[in-house]
């Protein structure tokens, strides 16, 4: 996400590609996470109050549960730009909703594996758990990512296109109950 | 079209000094539908809401997004500045620009351009957000204790002692629970009787309090101030408003079986009270040994009864009511130890007995007034073997937890012994001796001092020989093979969940840890509420427990109630699942799903193309959701979603993030 000053007011953070070999050098991924509003986000609020520097080109999604992240964002996100997705919740057994990390535990491994099954690789979709006083493991875990995911390079165009293909749409769709059918 | 009012903060410095303020307001007039964009010093301050209050009046804002710290911060600070105002406390967004942007990173640059994404993101989040309104809740101030023991009696106490209505369920024929059994109780060694009965008094004559005695849970519908209960209570055979409880139907009734509160070392009635003070204090008929019942034949004790009270042909009485909260506090039951630990006997030896039926023993009003003698021969016993964690710390047989209560019950039974038999030697055989509580530890001395001796070790085997019990152990402080020959063998045994905790926890939304405990909301900051809002849980029903722990719990549990009976409407949760009729093909992947039985399917019927259809279609329950999404996920035809966490919502943020 090289994002020059002049730039970010008409380009969109993540949209900017890293075409040119000099920019390739200095390239970084753009990472988005899906962040439990319970544990992840108040891992990474504590990680801010204890001023945990880690890189600046993961942005954080609040939302209530990891058990709300519905596949197709990952799909969306992927095809439109983001070079890695994370997704954090809870530590199984501590979700704030009882099980809904179990939900997004089951239905986003099938996924991860439908993703690879495309071509993408393991490390540009990951699932962690982070509770909220684990700031040290939320640096941890996204400087991790960002570096796997610098080292993977950017999503080639072709892979983008491949994930917006409709059909992959629906076969994300039927990992979406998350449960044993 | 929205009309979006942007205000970034500089936090003093906090945010300021690796965030180009001025920057990110540049760019936020920019972007769509924003129609308003400034910076503040400090928004949260009384200046700061003002401007903002001043500037929706000004630029007729319909929505605000604040860059600032972490929602987790100042998002409920907000929604009250603009409930005071004529924006829906809702169409708010926070950009988190300090906890985890500005203090996180220090490159200026970097920081700014991640500022201008995370706003760009509540932006297009914003632009969606929809006014969402609470529901008020009524509370009906009724409250519903289930289990009778010491727990659920000292709940039912305090509820009804703050003025509430109580109506407590008790399985048995009785109140009192485990700890009516025990004789003494630790540390003080004052008589359980003593303590326990008053109170069982207390319960039984509370103007506030209903006792549903013999009775059980039937089934639970509903929500926090809202539950509809069905109980059955059993019949009884006895026409309660005629019984005096003068006792002589179960002097002259001529059948006897073992009593289960006696634990099986003494006899009781067919006709009968499980004990003297028993309450409520008037006897039932055990319809499974009544040979009026059983065989026609018989009718001794209607003969007998000077009131006219017995009813052969009595029958179960089911009454369906509504509650507010509910405690539950239907107790432990202690392992089937014989089934488990063949190498004791299992339970083919008499003189081998749990420690609840050692209570029985020592206990003055019990089978032997309180003389410790053998079940096999009435023989004092000479030498006695204690057994600790019988069940408890122990994977392979038993349990791996500790079951808290047993070291000090254990040290009581040594002292109990040696102060009936003083010639009499007690061994503990014992894997660490855990005795925290105020007390405790020098109770536990005072035993050792009584003459009790402790061996640090398990014992593998118990066996018969010349009518002795050889119990062959490990002293691991020695490290020798120990052989003790008993008497008589106590094993303090494990507790574990009551019979019914796992039916009771789900039908109650109750989540069951892995070794079928009730779970609390959390281990250290709800203790005593439940993941299902105004449930509450009492006593060892949540985990092994002494007496002292178990009144305290119920307590708080009774204060929780009382706080909720407080309100006379409960405002609901905003931020809910709701489902789209037009698109929800009945299928009830989210019912399934719901971790809190919110979600029900219903039977609509519309008109479609002028004909009438009836379908089936989801319907999210506003006093139960508690805004998860799981359902969403899982709803294929996309019907579900979330309010204030919408589908598009979401995507946006996204798209915001990918790709303007
Ligand atoms: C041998 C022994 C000695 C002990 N000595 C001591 C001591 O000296 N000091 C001390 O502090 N602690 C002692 N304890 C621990 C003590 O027994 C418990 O801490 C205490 O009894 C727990 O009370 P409770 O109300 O939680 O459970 P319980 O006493 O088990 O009461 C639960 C009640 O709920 C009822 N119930 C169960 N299921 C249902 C249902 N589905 N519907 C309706 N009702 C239901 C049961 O019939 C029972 O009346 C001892 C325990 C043992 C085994």
């Amino acid at each position: 996400m090289s994002v020059v000053e002049t730039n970010v007011a008409t380009t969109g953070a993540m949209a900017t590609g890293a075409n040119s070999p000099a920019a390739a050098e200095s390239w970084q991924p753009s990472i988005l996470a899906f962040a439990c509003h319970w544990c992840t986000y108040s891992g990474a609020d504590l990680a801010g109050l204890n001023r945990m520097e880690y890189p600046a080109n993961v942005r954080l999604l609040r939302v209530p549960c990891s058990g709300r992240v519905n596949p197709q964002y990952v799909l969306s996100a992927l095809g439109k730009g983001a070079d890695g997705v994370l997704v954090c919740g809870c530590h199984p057994g501590d979700c704030h909703y009882v099980s809904g990390n179990y939900y997004a535990k089951r239905r986003l491994m099938a996924f991860k594996r439908l993703l690879e099954f495309t071509g993408l690789e393991p490390g540009r979709f990951q699932v962690r758990w982070i509770s909220g006083s684990e700031a040290g493991k939320f640096r941890d875990t996204v400087t991790r990512v960002c570096e796997e995911v610098r080292a993977l390079g950017p999503l080639t165009t072709d892979q983008r296109q491949a994930l917006a293909d409709p059909v992959l749409a629906g076969a994300a769709a039927t990992t979406q109950a998350g449960e044993a059918q | 079209m929205s009309r979006i009012g942007v205000i970034v903060c500089h936090c003093g410095s906090n945010i300021a000094a690796t965030v180009d303020v001025e920057q990110v307001v540049q760019v936020a007039k920019t972007l769509p539908h924003v129609a308003y964009a400034a910076d503040n010093k400090y928004t949260c301050s009384d200046q700061g809401q003002q401007a903002i209050k001043e500037a929706i009046v000004e630029h007729r804002l319909d929505r605000i997004v604040i860059g600032s710290c972490s929602p987790r911060m100042h998002e409920l600070t907000f929604r009250k500045m603009l409930s005071q105002t004529d924006i829906n406390p809702y169409m708010l967004e926070i950009a988190n620009l300090r906890e985890q942007c500005s203090w996180v990173h220090k490159n200026k640059a970097e920081g700014t351009a991640k500022a201008i994404d995370l706003i760009k993101m509540a932006v297009a989040k914003c632009d969606r957000d929809q006014p969402l309104f609470t529901m008020s809740i009524p509370v009906n101030k009724r409250a519903l204790v289930i289990g009778g023991g010491i727990a659920g009696m000292q709940a039912a106490l305090d509820i009804a002692d703050a003025g509430y209505p109580v109506t407590l369920v008790e399985k048995e024929p009785s109140l009192g629970g485990k700890m009516v059994m025990l004789d003494k109780t630790f540390p003080t060694m004052d008589c359980s009787a003593c303590i326990c009965t008053p109170k069982m008094a207390d319960v039984g004559s509370h103007p506030n309090i209903t006792v549903k005695s013999l009775a059980e849970v039937e089934q639970i519908s509903g929500y926090v101030g809202n539950f509809e209960v069905t109980i059955r209570e059993r019949a009884k055979y006895i026409d309660y408003s005629l019984c005096t409880g003068c006792g002589l139907c179960e002097t002259k009734c001529p059948t006897k079986t073992p009593s289960s509160f006696e634990q099986g070392l003494g006899l009781r009635k067919a006709i009968y009270k499980p004990f003297a003070q028993a309450v409520p204090g008037k006897p039932t008929i055990d319809a499974e040994h009544c040979r009026k019942l059983t065989t026609g034949k018989c009718g001794v004790c209607e003969k007998v009864c000077p009131l006219g009270a017995i009813r052969y042909d009595d029958t179960d009485k089911v009454t369906a009511e509504t509650y507010g909260a509910i405690v539950v506090a239907i107790g432990y039951q202690l392992i089937d130890w014989g089934s488990i630990y063949g190498e004791y006997g299992g339970g083919r030896y008499a003189d081998v007995i749990s420690g609840l039926q050692f209570e029985r023993l020592v206990n003055a009003s019990g089978p032997t007034e309180g003389h410790v003698v053998r079940p096999s021969d009435g023989q004092e016993p000479k030498s006695v073997v204690i057994v600790k964690c019988v069940g408890s710390r122990d994977p392979e047989h038993g349990r791996s937890y500790c079951s808290r209560a047993c070291c000090m019950y254990g040290a009581k039974h040594a002292h109990q012994y040696l102060d009936k038999v003083p010639d009499g030697r007690c061994y503990v055989f014992y894997m660490d001796v855990r005795t925290p509580g105020k007390g405790y530890d020098e109770f536990y001395m005072n035993t050792q001092h009584d003459g009790a001796l402790y061996l640090r070790g398990r014992v593998s085997k118990i066996y018969q020989q010349n009518g002795k019990l050889i119990c062959q152990g490990e002293d691991t402080l020695s490290g020798q093979q120990v052989t003790v020959e008993a008497d008589m063998v106590v094993l303090e045994t494990a507790m574990v969940p009551a019979n019914d905790a796992d039916r009771l926890g789900s039908m109650l939304g109750i989540t069951r840890d892995k070794d079928l405990w009730l779970s609390e909301a959390h281990p250290k900051l709800r203790p005593v509420e439940t993941n299902s809002a105004g449930i509450y849980l009492a006593g060892t029903c949540q985990g092994p427990k002494d007496i002292p722990d178990s009144v305290a719990q119920a307590s708080a549990a009774a204060m929780k109630v009382a706080v909720l009976f407080a309100h006379d409407e409960l405002e609901s949760n905003a931020m809910i699942a709701s489902s789209d009729v037009a698109l929800c093909n009945g299928c009830g992947a989210c019912v399934s799903i719901c971790p809190y039985s919110a979600i029900t399917l219903e039977e609509i019927t519309l008109r479609e193309n002028s004909k009438k259809v009836t379908r089936r279609i989801s319907k999210v329950n506003p006093g139960l959701c508690q805004g998860c999404g799981a359902c969403t996920v899982a709803c294929r035809p996309g019907a579900m979603d979330l309010r204030g966490f919408s589908d598009e919502q979401i995507m946006r943020e996204v798209d915001a993030l990918c790709q303007w």
